[in-house]
């Protein structure tokens, strides 16, 4: 599909629950360097949980206990902890799903913000305040110097969102994990916002894995696309193929379930029974294999 | 004409600019709303929709009373209540509910889904025949009558709003404010909350101010809708109407920008 050289690769992923179950059950992807894979699917597929993963910030008690996670080349697991945490700190920057719980309360957004340039990459503070203000005009904050000098509680839900986006542009990482991003940005924000990160990773090559619910986005945004269920990925494909020829009943389920103001009569169907017994059936396929394989 | 459960005529809000605050003396206020007048119809769901930081949750906590006005009116159901204190609010407040965006926040981890869905009815005076009142409340939003013993940990993101949504609704209120309530659903769970939100809606005869950025949703839901920009309203009207006729310029930029689920190869750069 592509002749770009792969910036994260991740193979047969399985992660556990203390009792045992998967939350991620033999996950592959890859993600080409400067290219934009989304990963979709309903609330607790584990999206998220493939980005804590690939950054080895999994909650206590789960534990990953399959597969690899190769980022530029190099296996992440044959690193020493803390040799994996400067390597995760200099490439990849993560954009959290929740903004409010990700900012502390007490403190001003502005040295929240230069903390990673300065603490871990070792940028002198003049250089790390010049480098903020810049972003934050770049993501469209109509008020720099506010947003700096304010706390997390001045600012609307949008405008956080954008601070840490912001945040995690501003090093120029190599790999972006971006958590729901837009959900609290207007449409007009939110296009200036993918313009920004389509024009980033032209100009620096920057990969992406783009997690989202608005199947709106991801056909705007993305080159490649993983659709998520129970922690397993159902169908995986070019974004262009994806919508012009989905394959798999849930990712036509989704499809039919996604608003659009072109067609406000029709009908919003929710995912239907039959499919969701379609996709226990091949969990419990997938389950059973995994148990043979591990005794 | 329509009938009116909020009139609003020059809705001013200020907050004080902490940022901005000298090291002696008062912050200067930072002027939020400029000056808003605007209805909302009874037995409608109105949208409001608008550029992020421009004051729609910030109006919303005004219609309800999370906060106080600085200038203006807000008459709800006959009464000036912009400026009412607390105890002549009190017995409004059964009918100015809200429900949040993040149930997940809103919702005490420590008391059972029964106890966290009681709590506002035991306050509003009504202790009788609780636990049927719960019931009800559980059974109208679709979830199984025995999930009051339930906590929130146990429920997934859509049955967790489906509880902020029973809660708002015990009281039987005649106005919710829904900010932003299905932004972290997944697309088959918001459109079972929508059905729901609908259904309940003209049945219960509410009267519902839905905040979103998402458009379509808007488009599909209300019967009007509100358009806002750096504290003013843009543009308002019948929602058909201002989705095939936009007045202002600012309307026409909006829906250019929403994205649709289909692949559009130059849509980034136009
Ligand atoms: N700290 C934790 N301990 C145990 N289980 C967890 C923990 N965090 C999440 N889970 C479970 O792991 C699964 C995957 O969660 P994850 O947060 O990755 O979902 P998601 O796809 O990101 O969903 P959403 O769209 O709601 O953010 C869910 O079933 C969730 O309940
Ligand atoms: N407690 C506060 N102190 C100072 N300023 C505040 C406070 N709360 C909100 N603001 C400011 O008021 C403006 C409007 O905020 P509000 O949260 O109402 O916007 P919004 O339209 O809901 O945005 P979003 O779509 O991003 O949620 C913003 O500029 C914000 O910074
Ligand atoms: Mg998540
Ligand atoms: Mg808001």
């Amino acid at each position: 599909m592509t002749a770009q050289p792969l910036c994260l690769s991740i193979g047969a992923l399985s992660a556990t629950l203390p009792n045992g179950d998967r939350v991620l059950r033999s996950v592959s992807l890859d993600v080409a360097a400067g290219e934009v894979h989304a990963l979709v699917g309903e609330s607790g597929a584990g999206k998220s949980m493939i980005g804590k993963a690939l950054l080895g910030v999994l909650p206590p008690g789960v534990r990953q206990v399959e597969g690899s996670i190769t980022l530029e080349g190099t296996r992440l697991e044959t690193l020493a902890p803390a040799a994996r945490r400067r390597l995760i700190g200099a490439r990849t920057a993560l954009i959290p799903q929740d903004p409010l719980t990700a900012l502390n309360p007490s403190r001003r957004i502005g040295p929240q913000m230069t903390d990673r340039l300065t603490h871990i990459l070792g940028w002198p503070a003049a250089s790390a305040r010049a480098r903020i203000r810049e972003m934050l005009a770049e993501v469209h904050i109509r008020e720099p110097d506010r947003v700096i000098a304010a706390y997390p509680h001045e600012l609307s839900g949008g405008m956080r969102q954008r601070v840490l986006i912001a945040a995690a542009f501003a090093a120029e990482p190599r790999l972006i994990v971006a958590d729901e991003p837009t959900t609290a940005l207007d449409v007009t924000v939110q296009k200036q916002i993918l313009r920004l990160i389509a024009d980033l990773q032209r100009r620096h090559g920057t990969a992406i894995l783009f997690v989202t619910h608005d199947l709106g986005v991801v056909a705007k945004i993305s080159q490649s696309v993983s659709v998520l269920y129970a922690g397993m990925v159902v169908e995986r494909a070019p974004a262009p193929e994806l919508f012009a020829t989905p394959r798999h009943a849930y990712t036509k389920a989704l499809m039919a379930a996604t608003p659009r103001y072109t067609h406000p009569a029709s009908s919003l169907q929710p995912v239907n029974s039959a499919v969701l017994a379609e996709l226990a059936l091949e969990v419990r396929a997938a389950d059973t294999e995994w148990k043979r394989a591990h005794g | 004409m329509a009938d009116r459960l909020f009139t609003v005529e020059g809705l001013k809000v200020s907050l004080p600019d902490m940022a901005r605050k000298p090291l002696l003396g008062p912050a200067p206020m930072l002027d939020i709303l400029h000056g808003l007048d605007f209805t909302l119809e009874r037995n409608c769901i109105t949208g409001i929709v608008g550029e992020s930081g421009s004051g729609k949750s910030t109006l919303g906590r005004a219609l309800v009373r999370l906060l106080e006005p600085s200038a203006g009116s807000v008459v709800f159901d006959g009464h000036d209540i912009a400026h009412l204190p607390e105890p002549a609010l009190k017995p409004l407040r059964r009918d100015l509910q809200m429900i949040f965006q993040d149930p997940m926040s809103s919702l005490n981890p420590r008391r059972t889904i029964g106890a966290i869905i009681a709590a506002p009815m035991r306050h509003h005076g009504l202790a009788d025949r609780i636990d049927e009142r719960v019931a009800a409340a559980l059974t109208r939003v679709g979830l199984p009558e025995n999930f009051a013993a339930r906590y929130r940990h146990q429920l997934s993101g859509g049955q967790r709003q489906r509880v902020g949504i029973a809660r708002a609704l015990a009281l039987e209120p005649k106005f919710v404010l829904a900010d932003e309530i299905v932004s972290g659903l997944d697309v088959s769970t918001q459109a079972q909350i929508l059905t729901l939100l609908d259904q309940l809606a003209s049945e219960m005869g509410l009267t519902i101010a839905f905040i979103s950025h998402d458009l379509s949703v808007i488009r599909r839901l209300c019967r009007n809708t509100i358009v806002m920009r750096a504290g003013r309203i843009v543009e308002a009207g019948p929602t058909d109407a201002l989705f095939a006729a936009p007045r202002e310029t600012y309307t026409r930029e909006l829906i250019a920008a929403i994205p649709l689920p289909e692949i559009d190869d130059d849509w980034l750069t136009r």
